[in-house]
């Protein structure tokens, strides 16, 4: 019998982004090693998990996350992902995920024009991945948002083959879990808040985990997203020995 | 030989612009009453050299689809001119 190794992840920094040190102190507190890894950085290193955070990478010029696609560090986040190694991008990483065409769609401007931030009720509609391991479908969860760009948008076909393959994993819902327009805070089609790759090991969403981690600072859902990695790396022991 | 490419980057038709509908409603508020369309985009003018007059055509196309425009929500169309203005040396009388 071998005793787990404390998780260890790679925080993605791009200039601009600011969510970086809230992950790092979560994973502090859960006890596990993580690393910030600047965007001109070309290895992860031996990770078992990749978070890409939010924020205004390269200043969302031209496009949220058209730059930092580009950026050296996301030739090796695409290795990790393509390896199966879990990959979470929330709210300006969801969007350099899209841009990077880990994830289908794109995040366009909300549709009130407002930046909105705020709680936010989730349904969970699929407990699948590396990330979502702990929750229930039907599971309805409060993450804050914090954005001006997450009105998730992709064609109807692509909606249409994210639904039948159960990749729509999260949408906007109100506090009993239901799915309405009025809870739908950025004109999202059908209510999307987040999504999975085909294999569910890449997931983008809107929300921020890392600032409802905390029952101190309003809430703690966001630590289910985390409880989900340690077990699910628990359950592949050979996870860190991907790379 | 310099280019100078104007290259507009819009939403795909049918895809909500709120910033358009609220330039629109603005036109309107201001007595603009028959405007019953407002479309935003983006206008990039790049000014590069190249050589061969098609290169520059494809160096275009291949910036747009590489990095100005997202296909899955965007087209790009663009004026494509030699930048006759500063192309002239000033070294020369």
């Amino acid at each position: 019998m071998t005793i787990a190794a404390a998780p260890q992840v790679a925080v993605v920094v791009f200039p601009g982004t600011w969510s970086e040190r809230d992950f790092a102190d979560v994973a502090d507190a859960l006890g596990w090693q993580a690393r910030l890894a600047w965007h001109t950085e070309t290895e992860l290193g031996r990770v078992d998990a990749v978070v890409l955070p939010g924020g205004f990478a390269h200043g969302d010029h031209l496009r949220t996350g058209a730059i930092a696609r580009f950026s050296p560090i996301m030739r090796a986040v695409e290795a990790f992902a393509a390896g199966g190694g879990p990959v979470l991008g929330s709210c300006n990483g969801f969007q350099v995920l899209t841009e990077a065409g880990l994830l289908p769609g794109a995040l366009l401007r909300n549709n009130h024009l407002e930046f909105r931030c705020d709680w936010q009720w989730l349904r969970c509609e699929r407990a699948i991945g590396p990330w979502l391991s702990s929750l229930a479908a039907g599971d309805a969860i409060r993450l804050p948002i914090s954005h001006g760009e997450g009105r998730y948008f992709a064609d109807d076909a692509t909606l249409d083959d994210l639904e039948s393959s159960g990749r729509v994993v999260l949408r906007y819902a109100d506090a009993s879990g239901a799915v309405t327009q009025a809870a739908n805070p950025n004109g999202s089609l059908r209510g999307i808040a987040g999504i999975v790759n085909e294999r569910g090991n890449v997931l983008g969403l809107m929300p921020h985990p890392e600032r409802a981690s905390d029952a101190e600072l309003g809430g703690d859902d966001g630590l289910r997203l985390f409880r989900s990695l340690e077990r699910w790396l628990q359950e592949q022991p050979a996870a860190a020995e991907r790379l | 030989m310099r280019w100078l490419a104007e290259v507009h980057v819009a939403l795909r038709p049918g895809i909500a612009d709120p910033e358009g509908e609220t330039i629109a409603s603005g036109l309107r508020s201001l007595g603009y009453r028959t405007v019953s369309d407002v479309r935003a985009g983006k206008l990039l003018r790049i000014a590069f050299e190249i050589d061969e007059p098609a290169a520059a055509e494809a160096a275009v196309e291949e910036m747009c689809r590489r990095l100005l425009a997202n296909p899955v929500m965007e087209t790009a169309t663009w004026e494509l001119r030699a930048d006759e203005q500063q192309d002239a040396d000033p070294a020369l009388p």
